[in-house]
């Protein structure tokens, strides 16, 4: 498992009632599923990501997530996890503004647009930034709303989420050194938070 | 496609009799009950790798395989075989004709021993359970301990969904195919229609017919309502379109001239052959009943026991038990903590979809049954 999922399974806790959207192979939904007694669902439009799932035993809908979201009442689950999504969203206020009804926790984890190799390379070469955490190029990137931590932490604000956690990230996704936290919208490549309200 | 299962017959069972009578939902008893069954593959030592079929409205206990005729298989047959997704190699796969109905397992046109003269209308009134309930006894009778499975479409994944949540520890996984929780105002107006078509005919005598000549106007006539609402509107116009039957210029009068009413008619006919028309009421009178999560404490209480997991498929195209109805189950069963994963399959042939080799819709319960054989030999 990817170690930032590690991270966001920790603020998920033992037993929840957890959606997690746009699953991916469900491979922290099954972390969740077996280590962590939870009752598990999945969100995800891929057909390979929807086999995996079912490959791994682990609770699926093959749905386009943003029109899924709408359908789901108030309240559905205890924990609702959004990993390293959020950019590829049509909606992302809309989104947030869903989970918000859905789930009383929410755990989101994105990559950080603000992260200081990526404003070098835009500085610097002009050029659209790519990294580890963006590997895409612009012209095939799913991610249409990539937004800085600071961005986020004010767009949540706005959705009525506050920040109750929020673990920076380095590079290859894990905990970043003590010393990203004077400025992680500057120096974490991304970061998992926990959202209440 | 490579070889089915071949050539296979079809069985018969009494489940019930006077000293054990059949109990329905309704409190009426119900002596003798005889089931016609077929399987498919084998049961292993433990009687663990059992595959239960339940059938639809029309279908009936030759789910695979051919009596004789190879062009003429089992209504699943596509599904059903060495290397398929019911895999006979792996699995021991059973299909019974549902009580009520009129291809061996007892029904309206069954003898009632009290009057020595066949039902009719006085067979009792039947509900989903109680069809799940002489699929618990096949179950028993053929010594399975514990079903890997239950499948079914429409009808069938009713009866599949009322047995998992009726009878929790019976089996691992529960496959709701084109299925719906509760018919729709729309769904009950279709099935109406169709029933009035038969009670009307002049021919249908109170359902006393069996002596005489039989209502199959009208029950032809619900079957052609019935077919409408099986095929998509893209699938009719593309199979049929505006096309005029055995000939290029319309004919100008009321007789058959459209080829789309050529196929009704032809799909009328052929249903009055195989099919009785008290089995007809029976049976839809039983899905406009169907209501399993009717009331929301009952049904929390009865989920919370459930250990069963679900795999639910819609089809896109499907307006008679759109994904609409599929969702409503996902969404109760999920609130409840059950394990279900979910999929609407894209395919243009609307509610008939699921007697298809749809090649996503196959790949999705094969890898599923994988799955449920994984964790239950592991």
């Amino acid at each position: 498992m990817r170690p930032d999922l590690h991270l966001v399974a920790a603020l998920v806790g033992r037993d929840a009632r957890v959606l997690d959207l746009g699953c991916g192979d469900g491979a922290l939904l099954e972390h969740l599923i077996t280590r962590q007694g939870c009752a598990g669902h999945g969100i995800e439009r891929s057909a390979d990501g929807f086999h995996a799932c079912v490959a791994r035993g682990v609770p699926v809908s093959q749905r386009d997530l943003e029109d899924e979201l709408a359908h789901l009442g108030a309240g559905e689950f205890d924990c609702v996890v959004l990993s390293q999504t959020l950019p590829s969203m049509r909606r992302p206020a809309q989104v947030l503004a869903d989970m918000r009804r859905i789930a009383p926790r929410r755990v989101v984890s994105l990559p950080n647009f603000g992260h200081w190799r990526l404003r070098a390379q835009l500085a610097l070469q002009g050029r659209m930034p790519q990294s580890r955490t963006l590997p895409h190029p612009w012209y095939e990137t799913p991610n249409i709303h990539l937004c800085t931590l600071r961005d986020f932490e004010l767009l949540a604000a706005e959705a009525g989420l506050r920040v109750v956690r929020r673990i920076p990230l380095d590079e290859d996704g894990r905990p970043a050194p003590r010393w990203v936290r004077a400025a992680p919208n500057l120096l974490a490549a991304g970061a998992v938070y926990l959202l209440e309200d | 496609m490579s070889g089915g299962v071949g050539l296979v017959q079809t069985q018969q069972a009494v489940l019930f009799d006077e000293d054990r009578p059949l109990r329905l939902e309704s409190g009426a008893r119900l002596a003798p009950v005889e089931v016609a069954y077929e399987t498919y593959g084998r049961l292993d030592e433990d009687g663990a790798n059992a595959v239960f079929v339940c059938h639809a409205l029309t279908g009936d206990a030759h789910a695979a395989g051919h009596h004789g005729d190879p062009s003429r298989p089992g209504w699943w047959d596509n599904l059903i075989g060495p290397g398929r997704p019911l895999d006979t190699d792996r699995f021991f796969v059973v299909c019974a004709n549902l009580l009520g109905g009129c291809k061996g397992t007892t029904g309206p046109g069954s003898i009632d021993p009290a009057t020595g003269r066949p039902y009719g209308l006085r067979f009792p009134q039947l509900s989903v359970g109680d069809f799940v309930t002489v699929h618990r006894a096949l179950v028993r009778h053929l010594g399975i301990r514990r079903l890997l499975a239950a499948i079914g479409g429409s009808l069938g994944g009713m009866q599949v969904l009322q047995w998992a949540i009726d009878h929790p520890g019976e089996m691992h996984g529960a496959i709701v195919i084109a299925a719906s929780a509760r018919l729709s105002a729309q769904n009950i107006a279709f099935s109406a229609v169709a029933r009035e078509a038969i009670l009307r005919d002049p021919d249908f005598n109170g359902g006393d017919y069996y002596d005489g000549p039989r209502p199959d106007r009208g029950l032809a006539l619900a079957r052609m309502i019935a077919h409408i609402t099986y095929l998509s509107e893209a699938s009719m116009r593309a199979k049929f379109g505006r096309r005029i039957q055995d000939a290029d210029e319309p004919r100008y009068g009321f007789d058959v001239d459209f080829e789309v009413e050529s196929y009704l008619h032809h799909q009328g006919r052929s249903f009055v052959e195989r099919f009785d028309a008290n089995s007809y009421l029976y049976l839809t009178r039983a899905m406009d009943y169907f209501d399993p999560f009717g009331d929301p404490v009952q049904t929390a209480r009865r989920l919370a026991k459930v250990d069963t997991r679900f795999l639910v498929l819609s089809f896109d195209t499907d307006w008679r038990f759109s994904t609409e109805h599929s969702r409503e189950i996902v969404r109760t069963l999920t609130a409840a903590r059950v394990p279900v994963t979910f999929r609407e399959i894209s395919a243009p042939h609307g509610h008939d979809s699921f007697l298809l080799p749809i090649p996503e819709y196959h790949r999705t319960v094969a890898g599923y049954l994988d799955r449920l054989a994984a964790e239950t030999t592991a």
